[in-house]
């Protein structure tokens, strides 16, 4: 490919407040550098009459918003990523929405940029979503900013009024690490000073934007890092053969130089790296390769190769900033999929240290992120992973959260540090295990997870199940809401947070037991699917049965032992499940007790019935 | 070399089909048989080299494509040594659905995007690789490079996840798929760059040369074959033609050329004034089409 143009590649996006100009600058400079062509101008004219907001004129918005909602309502929505060349750049434009509740698509635009045009209507000078996209462009790590004074045209070209926004904005930016920042007078709707100087503006001397673009110099800084590269698939063509794919994440390698596996710490010098263009001598960041190693050594897809002498750290807990893209909000405790740079694994934030309030930058506590919101969270995986801090390298320090349930992408994750905590507790080895325990109580442990509505009759039937085993000696415990609640989990109430807290300190709790060979009782509401499957993962796969007490909530509410629905249905209880509060069924429980036409005796029959099916007693 | 711009789109799209291939139990290549198709193969070879794609490609036939592209493909299989699957929708076929008697609405509905479906749903994949690139139409500009099905193959374009940095998400639940577009940052000049730079065959149908056409509402229709009927006094004439984008080839206009190498052709577009959709006509059919064919399954 030696013979191709060796144009270089930026990719930028633009941002700013609704109604900046965002879309319309985007149409301008795709028209000005000849990229919109008749029959699509042609369409564009239609279209302007049609859905157009600049009367007879053409709205080049129209040209990025590509989806018939976006056109309807005139806004944009998601990013939509546009192209154009000059003889001197090739550029990527990622067109990002400035509605506050379509954050998440501006930051997708902001993860891959290298540069951000931050729009600015002169008239309304700096807004809330400037500098909340300000912060964000800064967080993902854009380094340069363009302030494009918009619509200048609409305050007579005033110097005054463009210094005084510039003067504005320079102060507020101050502390978000920006390397430049360049101010330009534009109007985007008439072409001043997008690709053509403006004879309108002539108390300006500095760049046009395009100008500017085709010279920023962005560093690729990636080459000189550490040499990262995360093991993408395992090629095997037959057993002659083993290679690594991936591509370069960062650094340089050569042929002969001494690796190591980030993880394992096993080592071995590289013997080849191959591409179907033939082998190279050496890789850089961004090339896609196959690796040969000189030994047999134990690698799979989600390994990180690094160079034996400068490793990444390797933690299963860490410090993130954490920006939520879920409609549902984050939840310390719950258990999410975690995936950072070729692998999955799974994940829990453990506690939200602070959210960041981004028009002033402030540190709030809080318990929770709701969407869009940008919180500063320490997270434990289910594994040690590799990783460098987001600010020292990207592609290293970010990762993604998915929904267990749903798989929506629902949080974007930057690693600031690892936790040492990590590697510094021990567990302490013990004489007597768990094995010699389950063989002194001459049964097998197990929790028994009853969950249902409040008034279900959980705790009833738990109840008799305990009096049952403790006849036939089975050694058991009984853990109870309302009890825990009493002691353990005082500090705790019911918001969503906290019912996840409780679960998870319960879930420990119980884990316990069942190490010291006990059946132990655990009798909670636990209305999320989520926190359930979390303590069903804390311990062994046969060792968790999940109980359903399948009581219809007619049926509670009629029955109501305590009298809490008729408080929660006068208002006098908030967050009651089943009134205000979801309750989520299991799908797979390995016991459903119906109890309408039932007593709690036959019911609890029912359960022992199981365990013997199950041999957990004889 | 490593900030060359054809590099970088290259190593991206790899990166992208190893991801697929790592990831789901049972990928296929939508092999369409034009240039971007052409690009997708040639980068699927060099992605899993020395071992060959671990997926094979999938053509959906509407029995109208040209002749030459038919001859393309089967010499194509040969020449990389790959599995490919072709398929007609049986009920579209026994009906007769045709472009020029049903209309291209219908034609495409039932010979592409339900054939398309019908051809998943088969063969059970569960990620599937089209050729497609941002730059041709404005809401493919819109799509994730992975991008979401619920089951039945339905995309909901308000609602997309979010893609950021290289971290796509692969993960779906019984029944849902992924569209996976490696194309995606790819412009129409990129394609042919490359496919000149590395000598990537293509149809020769994008080579002008003098055939047989007729000329309707504007458009030079190429008459490949005695099934486009002849309107009372319309005699197909030799012109030299080529086409920008090649689909059924009574929905495809040619457009007059002399275009005869990849050199000609780059220089061409480099000057021209009409994008390659423009040629196609199924694109015009209504406003947004192209979105609501793609919502409803469409690629």
């Amino acid at each position: 490919m030696d013979a191709l143009p060796q144009k270089s590649l930026l990719r930028f996006l633009t941002c700013g407040s609704v109604d900046d100009g965002k879309s319309t600058l985007i149409g301008r400079l795709l028209y000005d550098t000849k990229l919109i062509l008749e029959d699509q101008l042609a369409a564009l004219t239609r279209d302007s009459r049609k859905h157009g907001t600049v009367g007879e004129d053409i709205d080049f918005a129209l040209l990025v918003d590509g989806l018939e909602a976006e056109r309807e309502q005139g806004i944009t929505i998601d990013v939509a990523y546009r192209f154009f060349t000059t003889p001197r750049r090739s550029f990527i434009v990622a067109d990002t929405p400035g509605h506050e509740q379509y954050t998440r698509n501006m930051a997708t635009g902001a993860s891959n940029s290298e540069a951000a045009v931050i729009l600015i209507d002169a008239r309304k000078g700096v807004l809330t979503q400037t500098r909340r996209h300000s912060y964000i462009c800064s967080l993902l790590g854009i380094r340069h900013v363009i302030l494009a004074v918009n619509k200048i045209d609409l305050v007579e070209f005033s110097g005054e009024r463009f210094h005084h926004i510039v003067a504005e904005y320079l102060g507020f930016a101050q502390g978000l690490g920006f390397e430049s920042i360049t101010p330009i007078p534009v109007s985007a709707r008439f072409g001043d000073n997008i690709t053509q100087r403006s004879e309108r503006i002539r108390w300006y001397d500095g760049p046009t934007l395009l100008e500017h673009l085709e010279q920023l110099e962005v560093e690729q800084t990636l080459d000189a890092k550490p040499f990262r590269f995360p093991v993408q698939w395992v090629n095997r063509p037959n057993l002659d053969f083993r290679g690594f794919s991936g591509t370069v994440a960062s650094g340089v390698i050569r042929l002969g130089d001494r690796i190591a596996v980030a993880a394992s710490g096993k080592e071995s010098t590289v013997a080849r790296i191959v591409t179907a263009d033939g082998d190279l001598d050496e890789a850089r960041a961004g090339d896609a390769v196959t690796l040969t190693l000189a030994d047999e050594v134990d690698i799979a897809r989600g390994d990180v190769l690094a160079r034996s002498e400068d490793r990444p750290e390797v933690v299963d807990q860490f410090a993130a900033h954490v920006l939520w893209m879920s409609e549902e909000a984050m939840l310390p405790g719950r258990s999410y999929m975690l995936r950072i740079g070729t692998r999955y694994l799974q994940a829990r934030i453990t506690s939200l240290r602070h959210k960041i309030d981004v028009n002033t930058l402030e540190h709030i506590a809080a318990r929770t992120l709701a969407l869009n919101e940008i919180g500063l969270c320490n997270l434990a995986t289910s594994a040690p992973i590799a990783f460098d801090p987001y600010t020292a390298n990207r592609e290293m320090g970010a990762f993604i959260l998915i929904d267990r349930y749903t798989n929506a992408t629902a949080g974007a994750g930057m690693i600031e540090f690892g936790l040492r905590r990590a590697t510094n507790i021990h567990r302490q080895n013990l004489l007597i295990d768990k094995g010699a325990r389950v063989a002194q109580n001459g049964h097998k442990p197990a929790i028994l997870w009853f969950t249902g509505l409040s008034g279900s009759g959980k705790s009833t039937i738990a109840n008799i199940v305990e009096r049952e085993l403790h006849a036939r000696d089975a050694r058991t415990y009984m853990l109870d809401g309302d009890n825990v609640r009493h002691g353990l989990n005082r500090d705790l109430g019911f918001t969503d947070a906290d019912r996840v807290e409780n679960i998870r300190r319960v879930g420990e709790v119980a884990k316990l037991f069942v190490d010291a060979g006990m059946i132990v009782m655990c009798s909670f509401i636990s209305p999320f699917r989520a926190e359930r499957r979390m303590v069903r993962e804390l311990v062994g796969g046969d060792e968790f049965i999940e109980v359903f007490i399948d009581t219809p909530l007619s049926e509670c509410m009629r029955r109501d032992p305590k009298g809490l629905y008729a408080r929660a249905t006068a208002g006098q209880i908030k967050n009651f499940t089943g009134i205000d509060s979801p309750y989520e069924p299991p799908e797979a429980a390995e016991i459903v007790v119906q109890t309408r036409d039932l007593s709690a005796e036959a019911a609890a029959q029912q359960i022992l019935e199981m365990l013997r099916e199950r041999q957990i007693i004889a | 070399m490593s900030t060359s711009h054809l590099k970088r789109l290259e190593a991206e799209s790899i990166a992208i089909m190893r991801e697929v291939a790592a990831e789901f139990r049972n990928p296929v290549m939508l092999y369409s048989i034009g240039k971007d198709s052409g690009v997708m193969l040639h980068l699927a070879m060099k992605a899993f080299y020395p071992s060959k794609p671990p997926f094979p490609l999938l053509h959906v036939d509407t029995t109208w494509k040209f002749r030459d592209m038919i001859a393309h493909r089967d010499s194509i299989v040969e020449r990389y040594g790959v599995k490919l699957l072709v398929y007609t929708n049986p009920e579209g076929a026994a009906r007769g659905i045709n472009p020029i008697a049903s209309g291209s609405q219908l034609h495409t509905q039932v010979m592409k995007t339900d054939a398309l479906k019908q051809a998943l749903d088969k063969w059970g994949f569960d990620a599937a690789f089209g050729g497609a690139r941002r730059d041709e139409e404005k809401s493919r500009a819109k799509e994730r490079v992975f991008s979401f099905r619920s089951a039945g193959h339905v995309w909901d374009p308000r609602n997309q996840r979010p893609e950021l940095w290289h971290l796509y998400n692969t993960r779906i639940n019984k029944g849902e798929t992924i569209r996976v577009f490696p194309l995606s940052n790819w412009t129409e000049l990129d394609i042919w760059q490359y496919t000149r730079a590395e000598n990537i065959p293509v149809v020769p149908l994008y080579f002008a040369a003098e055939r047989p056409v007729v000329q309707r509402d504007g458009l030079l229709i190429m008459r490949d074959d005695e099934r486009l009927p002849l309107k009372a006094g319309e005699v197909p004439q030799m012109r030299r033609v080529r086409f920008r984008s090649l689909g059924c080839y009574p929905l495809s206009a040619a457009i007059e050329s002399d275009a005869a190498t990849l050199d000609d052709i780059i220089e061409e577009m480099l000057s021209t004034r009409t994008s390659e959709r423009s040629g196609r006509l199924i694109d015009s059919d209504e406003a947004a089409s192209m979105e609501k064919k793609k919502r409803e399954g469409y690629f």
